[in-house]
């Protein structure tokens, strides 16, 4: 048995394809989910992938977080389904305040695409059993609203409750603060990170390296032994 | 307060002598006096409109038409081309089924006016044209030039033209693969904003521009219509900017600025998606994107090309503005909008898919049994043409063209003459310098603003020769492009310029691993007006066509942008040239940088004292005069097997070709990628000089692995290509014995801190 695993698409959605390219790619079950549609199809898990959805316009997320997708994503989420929100989802996830804080533009005012190096800091949510703690990887990354921002005291909550799943290492690219590039909620289930693991599951496509299946794996795993 | 009464067909025949507004359009009074004797009356204020753009430079190509015929005269015979020039774009059989489509234009007089949105709806644009071949676009690439590096004007038009292109690009989700940066004083004040795009499609997907079958309608999907642009392609893009007014210091900005249009790339995202969601439920008949000359171009080309006449009613055009009068909207150039033609019975469902991708569709018209394009406004007919007069029968100028008679000057000035490096230590000191270069600097600075990753089939992205695509999951199909130009050689030999562009750009996609199939071109040049330009074009056009004959790489369509020119001076003559090339399997792929050391270092091809053009005689000693390197297009053909067959059969690990900055810049810049150094040794018969800073064409660099030599160099041998062993992949510095030694730090930091410094 496998697991069916949604990706929704916004108007301006961008690496949708992508992700359902490294799910399959994972040996699961892509399922295509519209923003317009409030059914998720019965699947066990969500990405919401990177991208413009509606043109980052008013601010990046804030348009498709009030789309009828979210609506059902919002109370499944919050029910414990497992969520990967990448980029522009990560964006949309905490514009929904299903993770803590918020997307500023980067530091230096420019796009950056590059191949980031990152530490893996907490192995067990849904999406990064496959790893291991302390782990560096490399993920490409690519934004422009990608700085990582929230209150001295969230960030001391997130940091003492384990919850900074991913921190950039060597460069900060966007001037995330205490160089943040992914966190998890209180119970593990939903995930968001800037840096986008669907573009390293292929040898010679992309940076040539395979750093994100894990991701994909890991929640296949979790789904099928759940 | 008085109205002035429409000017309707009727009201136009019934007063031949109200004088209307040419010269303001741009039209030349015999250019008016072929249009009253084709209507055989005086036009009305939206007929002369749409003539006005149908017939400007950028659209008519009125100045161009009689060379470029050479590419369709002199094309060689095969079967690569599925569809030629005149599309939207040339269509290329890449096999499996598969075809691509891709081109190149020009948006620089926008890009100097306003560099955001002129370089961001040049990227629109050319994408447009993509889709409306039927193709899903995969990716862009960039030929870019700005003036001096560090002039001051070059600090305000290039970061708003790179994150223009960034700003477009990455939001539509294409990979950004390619392209160039070129700085060169000669563009200051006319910067080469060039945007190219591949898409990719089924050979039975394939649609073109053309309404046919009476009844059918033409419907106008995207983006409302505004005031924006009107008059941007055939004003703006047709004159040449006037030294006084238009000068960076000077006031011409902001009076042309209403003439740039405005691009929103989320639009642009749900128009393909919309459309190719259109084109798989085989709802189109015809398509045309809207681009110079909006809806006058549409509506003529579409009717033109189709089997019948087309009535529109100009009312029904949504707008953004509602005080546009009729010729406005005729001439707007509105971005992100496009023009189906479908037939009754699938109007429906067209319209329900873009409602669900949130685009506004209207039918505006429909195809007639007649061969009159006739529109409408508010009940009255204000255009009643034969289309074809409008978008094909525009005037042709055999403009005097006469070779400068400064030419034999600059080619007498010798660049070997040129005093060269006397010690080793100067020799590493021009090497530093030359690698720091602007023009021969890293420009991760600017590449790092684009997506390369979108999509995921990126194989190759810039700074490799050339961009790669994967095309195909299962069978690991390619296609690779390259874009190349050269204004310094150009300048000096037009024809041998040219070809070098061409030899350049099919070299660079060979050295990927990929087979060269076919060209598109964007040929940049001043004002058409002045014989030396217009001298500079015509042999520019022959070198070529005659060179795409003599490799077998047809034209398949491009762009002309003329009138790059501020007052007297123009830029150096730029024809960019970009081939496109196919790989069976993307995993053959051959990169540049160093991949492992020991592996060994040959240089493929001739190296001759050639300086004149070169980086070396610009950095050091800011020369431009001689002769370009020399140009053997056999030997190109040659090099491209060997390295095509090097690459499928496993016998080379890296592959860099040489051409500015001569074989020490190729090897600095694959030690710099791969993080891994040489030991070069220089080989007999050559100084050290000659050897490190020539830029001899037909040669390339390639690593070899030990085991592999014997085979390499065999088949070399074979076909009497020379193959010069000339060191080793070592260590993390880069080495001339008996010269000098670079650490890989030091060229790390000359080679990469450039374009930051001047211009982050």
């Amino acid at each position: 048995m496998t697991a069916r695993i949604g990706v929704v698409t916004f108007p301006g959605s961008l690496d949708d394809r992508d992700s359902r390219r490294a799910i399959r790619l994972a040996g699961a079950e892509p399922v295509a989910l519209w923003h317009k549609d409030k059914d998720l199809k019965q699947v066990d898990a969500v990405v919401l992938p990177g991208g413009f959805s509606y043109g980052d316009y008013l601010r990046a997320g804030a348009i498709s977080r009030f789309s009828p997708v979210m609506e059902t994503i919002i109370e499944q989420a919050r029910a414990g389904m497992p969520v990967l929100g990448i980029c522009n989802g990560f964006q949309i996830l905490t514009e929904a305040h299903l993770l803590p804080g918020a997307m500023l533009g980067n530091d230096h005012l420019h796009f950056i695409c590059r191949d980031q190096k990152l530490r893996v800091e907490n192995a067990e949510t849904a999406w990064t059993g496959d790893y291991t703690a302390g782990q560096e990887i490399h993920i490409p990354l690519k934004n422009m609203d990608g700085r990582y921002v929230a209150d001295e005291y969230t960030l001391d909550m997130l940091e003492a409750e384990g919850r900074v799943v991913f921190r950039y290492l060597d460069f900060n690219p966007n001037g995330s603060l205490r160089d943040i590039a992914g966190i998890t909620n209180e119970a593990g289930n939903v995930v968001g990170l800037m840096p986008h693991p669907e573009h390293a599951v292929e040898p010679l496509i992309g940076t040539g390296r395979t750093d994100g299946l894990p991701f994909f794996t890991s929640i296949l795993k979790k789904l099928v032994t759940a | 307060m008085s109205r002035t009464p429409l000017d309707t067909v009727e009201h136009a025949a019934a007063t031949p002598d109200v004088e209307l507004p040419w010269a303001e359009l741009g039209l030349k009074k015999d250019e008016y006096e072929r249009i009253v004797e084709i209507l055989g009356r005086r036009p009305t204020g939206a007929e002369l409109a749409m003539y006005s753009v149908m017939w400007s430079e950028h659209c008519s190509y009125k100045s161009s038409k009689v060379h470029l015929r050479q590419f369709g005269e002199k094309a060689p015979e095969n079967d690569v081309l599925l569809v030629g020039m005149g599309e939207n774009a040339g269509v290329v059989d890449v096999g499996q089924g598969y075809a691509v489509t891709f081109k190149v234009e020009s948006h620089n007089h926008p890009s100097y006016v306003e560099p955001y949105q002129g370089a961001a709806t040049g990227v629109g644009g050319i994408v447009r044209d993509i889709i409306a071949m039927g193709a899903r676009p995969v990716a862009v690439v960039d030929p870019l030039r700005f003036g001096a590096a560090d002039h001051p004007d070059t600090k305000r038009v290039l970061p708003g033209v790179v994150a223009g292109i960034g700003g477009y690009g990455n939001c539509l989700g294409l990979p950004n693969i390619g392209g160039e940066v070129v700085f060169d004083a000669c563009y200051q004040g006319n910067p080469l904003v060039n945007a190219g795009c591949i898409g990719v499609m089924r050979h039975e997907d394939i649609h073109l521009a053309k309404a046919s079958g009476a009844g059918n309608k033409v419907i106008l999907y995207g983006a409302r219509t505004g005031g924006d642009g009107i008059g941007g392609a055939s004003i703006l893009a047709s004159e040449t900017f006037d030294a006084e007014s238009d000068s960076a210091s000077g006031t011409g900005k902001p009076r042309k600025r209403p003439a740039v249009q405005v691009g929103d790339p989320f639009q642009e995202k749900l128009l393909i998606e919309c459309t190719l969601e259109a084109f798989a439920e085989k709802l189109v008949v015809g398509i045309q994107d809207l681009g110079a000359a909006g809806l006058s171009c549409a509506t003529s080309e579409l009717a033109s090309n189709g089997s019948g006449g087309m009535r529109v009613i100009l009312d029904d055009v949504p707008l953004r503005d509602s005080t546009l009068s009729p010729e406005e909207i005729l001439m707007s150039e509105s971005q992100e909008r496009m023009c189906a033609i479908v037939e009754p019975d699938k109007v429906d469902r067209f319209l329900e898919i873009c409602e669900k991708w949130d685009v506004i569709a209207t039918v505006i018209g429909e195809v007639t049994d007649g061969d009159r394009l006739e529109i409408y406004w508010h009940g009255e007919k204000i255009v009643d043409v034969d289309p074809r007069t409008v978008a094909h029968e525009g005037p042709v100028y055999e403009r005097p063209y006469a070779r400068p008679e400064w030419q034999d000057a600059l080619q007498a000035d010798d660049a070997g003459k040129l005093p060269r490096p006397r010690t080793s230590e100067e020799l590493r000191e021009q090497v530093l310098k030359l690698v720091a270069s602007p023009n021969q600097a890293s420009k991760k600075w600017i590449t790092q603003q684009y997506d390369h990753f979108v999509q995921g089939n990126t194989v190759l992205a810039m700074p490799e020769d050339a961009g790669m695509i994967r095309i195909d999951e299962e069978t690991g199909l390619g296609v690779a492009i390259a874009t190349d130009g050269n204004g310094r050689y150009t300048k000096l030999d037009p024809y041998t310029g040219a070809q070098l562009a061409l030899a350049e750009a099919y070299r660079n996609v060979a050295a990927t691993g990929a087979k060269p199939l076919a060209v598109s071109d964007c040929l940049n040049f001043g004002s058409p007006e002045d014989p030396a330009v217009m001298w500079q074009f015509a042999e520019a056009v022959r070198g070529l066509a005659d060179g795409c004959r003599q490799l077998g790489t047809p034209v398949t369509g491009g762009n002309v942008s003329l009138y790059n020119q501020t007052g007297e001076v123009a830029i150096h003559p730029t024809p960019v040239v970009a081939v496109l090339g196919v790989i069976d399997d993307v995993s053959r792929r051959t990169p540049v940088a160093f991949q492992e050391e020991g592996q060994l270092l040959y240089l493929l091809g001739d190296t001759r004292e050639e300086f004149g053009g070169s980086a070396w005689s610009q950095v050091i000693h800011d020369h431009l005069g001689g002769l370009p390197p020399k140009v053997d297009l056999e030997r190109e053909r040659l090099l491209a097997e060997i390295l095509i067959a090097a690459s499928r059969d496993g016998m080379i690990d890296s592959a860099h070709d040489l051409s500015d900055g001569g074989l020490i810049q190729a090897v600095v810049e694959s030690a710099l990628l791969g993080g891994k150094g040489a030991r070069l040794i220089v080989p007999d018969g050559l100084d050290a000089f000659t050897f490190l800073f020539s830029e001899s064409a037909g040669r390339a660099i390639v690593a070899v692995p030990r085991s592999e030599e014997v085979r390499f160099t065999d088949m070399c041998r074979a076909r009497d290509l020379p193959a010069t062993r000339i060191g080793v992949v070592d260590g993390d510095a880069v080495e001339v014995q008996g010269e000098f030694v670079l650490s890989l730090e030091e060229l790390r930091e000359a080679h990469e801190n450039t374009i930051p410094s001047l211009l982050a």
